[in-house]
């Protein structure tokens, strides 16, 4: 078999905030030992509730970020080595779809020079050649041609989002970290978008980190998908095993939870996670999830035991994965 | 009698170099207290500044604003900067879109949260912090009295947006505008954040406008619908008539394109074509380039003509083929992903 076209080992990244008058340190386990590979031509889309990791994941891939351990290899070879060259091919192999798209843009540059920029700096479209690049670029993701004399400034959130993807396909990378891409996008340009970025895996056979909340976009994008729950990965499967059959008691909560068009479905019948998501600096001990596991709540004294020792690595990381969950009317736990 | 917010005839445009940029045309949007309406439509229709217009944001600035923002009694597009500021927060709140552009990078999230409650309450900087905290808290922040103390750079996409929600709700607003506020939150949280969002409104009687691009939630949260595109509204009803009987042919074609979580992983079916130019705004219909409803009609009545929003009970379409009744009821697309259920809303 081949080498795959990233390979992530044991990642971990820890921020030191100071806070308070007396500046008191605490450590933030953003991402804490994730185990993953992405093939080429490949999806892999990456879920969790906010906070999770997922953005520091994109970000540490990106190098973008130290990571305070583990090491990220393209080819297989280890990116936190490579040479100041090999930097500059890796800049545009690997390019990242920001999920504030304002922020990454420079308010004082137009959107056509912003697109055309990483064109001009790498040198392999010819001068002449940028602004039709460009042009292009931008009729594919929707946008209209008088578009690129504006600023960042004069877009609508979604068009907004539309300029990063744009500009993160220009080079024809290998790898595009997406994260929360469609996120802004209203159904139909979502679809437009989407398909899209499928279209041009066929073409390039690019592989993606397809990072986003709406668990129906990832199940339309993603070939694998990774589970996040505080900076570690609950569980990680083919599309159809997660979507058709989850094992770990994370996913089966957070598929449950999706809001349904469907009329009068309602929110009765959805499993609710109870309390509050612990913080990433002071995580529990054994499994992190066990705090808010729906299964925990109906297991026994001698079964809860298990739960305190650390989580089994795998595909599912849980002691108990077919566990019975506890179904919480949704009334019950409502905050106010 | 007399909404509570009346928008009628809302225009807004923006100068640039090529021309003007024709955001907002002729929008209309009512609502009384106590009720929630889905502001929907494609991305580029003008929702944020239709909204942005409500709040009064463009009046130091070039965009030229027309028609009448009726709030209480009061025309909000008549008022100075300086009179519009005793309305921004206590009166109408607004959760932005971007977070970190509505959020100073050097304060705090806590602070900026607290010094948002002191604008209107007369407390001490104290008793702020500890408002700030619980609100911090409710929006599902976990660890919130530690996490008062963090930067806005600090936090991830979607903490920021509920940092950001926070500041809008703790001066409970009677109209809360909420500018797609749960786009980067996990649907976990989103759902504690509806939760809290309709729990307020419900103990204040407060109106909220909720703009969101995701038809699930207004199907959960909101009692009516009104479909944006290119400016204008083009369709408004209860949330259920929306789905089960969409008039417009751009809201049957919203509802198609939907992803369903239940559903293959085929290609999706966007609309085809692109939104109209807003320098040189077409004469009649704006929807006519991408129609495939206006074949039917008399040669050139769609590109000629321009429709009127019209009233068929709760229900309003602003369409020349559904005026003549060429629409099938529950037309070709709306069957998609819509399963028939009966249950009331
Ligand atoms: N620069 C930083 N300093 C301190 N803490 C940080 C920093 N960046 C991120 N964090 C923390 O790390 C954790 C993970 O953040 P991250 O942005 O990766 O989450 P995410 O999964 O992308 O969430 P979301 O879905 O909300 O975007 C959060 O608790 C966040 O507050
Ligand atoms: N300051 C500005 N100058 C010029 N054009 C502008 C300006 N602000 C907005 N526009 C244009 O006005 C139109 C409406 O923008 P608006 O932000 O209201 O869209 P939206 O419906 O909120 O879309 P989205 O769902 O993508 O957020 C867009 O085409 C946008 O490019
Ligand atoms: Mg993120
Ligand atoms: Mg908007």
């Amino acid at each position: 078999m081949s080498e795959p076209l990233l390979k992530v080992t044991g990642l971990r990244k820890h921020f030191t905030v100071r806070k308070g008058l007396a500046r008191q340190a605490s450590v933030v386990k953003a991402v804490d030992g994730l185990d993953f590979t992405l093939e080429r031509g490949k999806t892999l889309g990456l879920v969790g509730e906010s906070g999770c990791g997922k953005s520091t994941t994109g970000k540490l891939l990106m190098r973008l970020l130290e990571p305070t351990a583990g090491s990220i290899a393209l080819d297989g070879r280890d990116v936190a080595s490579l040479r100041k060259d090999e930097l500059q091919s890796f800049r545009r192999r690997v390019q990242m779809v920001f999920q504030n798209p304002a922020s990454s843009l420079n308010p004082r540059m137009t959107v056509g020079s912003a697109i055309a920029a990483p064109l001009a700096a790498q040198k392999i479209t010819p001068p002449e050649g940028v602004k039709k690049r460009v042009q292009s670029l931008m009729d594919r993701v929707g946008l209209r041609p008088e578009h690129a004399n504006r600023f960042p400034h004069e877009f609508s959130g979604g068009q907004r989002q539309r300029i990063g993807i744009a500009r993160a396909l220009a080079l024809e990378p290998d790898v595009v970290i997406c994260d929360e891409p469609v996120s802004a996008l209203d159904v139909s340009v979502q679809a437009q978008v989407v398909n899209l970025l499928k279209d041009i895996q066929d073409e390039l056979g690019i592989s993606y980190i397809f990072i986003a909340h709406d668990l129906a976009v990832v199940r339309h994008m993603a070939d694998d998908v990774a589970v996040m729950y505080l900076g570690k990965i609950m569980e990680h499967g083919s599309r159809d095993q997660i979507f058709g059959d989850p094992q770990h008691p994370y996913t089966r909560s957070l598929l449950s939870a999706v809001p349904s068009v469907e009329l009068g479905a309602g929110s009765k019948d959805r499993i609710r996670l109870q309390g509050d998501l612990p913080s990433p600096a002071n995580p529990p001990s054994g499994c992190v999830f066990r705090t808010r596991c729906p299964a925990y709540a109906l297991l026994p004294e001698e079964k809860r035991l298990l739960c305190r020792d650390e989580i089994p690595t795998g595909s599912v990381a849980c002691h108990h994965p077919d566990a019975p969950l506890l179904e919480i009317p949704a009334a019950a736990t409502t905050l106010v | 009698m007399t909404s509570f917010l009346s928008v009628k005839d809302l225009h807004v445009e923006f100068p640039t170099d090529d021309g003007l940029v024709s955001a907002v045309n002729g929008m209309d949007l009512s609502l009384e207290r106590g009720e929630t309406v889905g502001l929907v439509g494609e991305s580029g229709s003008g929702k944020s500044v239709t909204t942005q217009a409500i709040m009064g944001l463009f009046k130091d600035s070039k965009a030229r604003v027309s028609g009448t923002i009726d709030f209480e009694g009061t025309d909000l597009i008549s008022l100075s900067e300086n009179r519009m500021r005793e309305y921004r927060g206590k009166k109408i709140g607004m959760i932005f879109q971007d977070p970190l552009s509505a959020m100073h990078p050097f304060y705090t999230v806590g602070e900026q949260i607290a010094e948002a409650y002191r604008v209107h309450n007369q407390v001490s900087k104290k008793a702020a912090k500890e408002v700030a905290v619980d609100m911090l808290g409710r929006v599902g922040i976990p660890a919130a009295r530690s996490r008062a103390d963090s930067y806005p750079h600090e936090f991830s996409g979607g903490m920021r947006q509920r940092a950001m929600i926070a500041m809008a709700l703790v001066c409970e607003p009677e109209l809360l505008i909420a500018d797609e506020p749960t786009t980067a939150l996990d649907v976990t949280v989103q759902a504690q954040i509806l939760d809290l969002i309709s729990g307020l409104q419900q103990e204040t009687n407060s109106a909220v406008i909720f703009v969101t691009h995701d038809l699930g939630v207004v199907a959960e949260l909101c009692q009516r619908v009104v479909v944006m595109y290119g400016g204008q509204c083009v369709e408004q009803a209860p949330v259920r008539t929306i789905f089960r009987e969409p008039g417009h042919p751009y809201t049957r074609g919203l509802m198609a394109s939907m992803p369903a979580l239940s559903d293959e992983t085929g290609r999706l079916k966007p609309i085809p074509g692109s939104p109209p130019a807003l320098l040189d705004l077409p004469k009649g219909c704006l929807f006519a380039e991408r129609c495939e409803v206006a074949k039917l009609l008399p040669e050139g009545l769609c590109r000629e003509e321009r429709p009127l929003l019209r009233i068929h009970g709760d229900h309003e379409v602003r369409c020349h083929a559904h005026e003549r009744g060429l629409l099938a009821v529950g037309g070709p697309s709306a069957a998609g992903n819509m399963k028939g259920e009966s249950a009331d809303v």
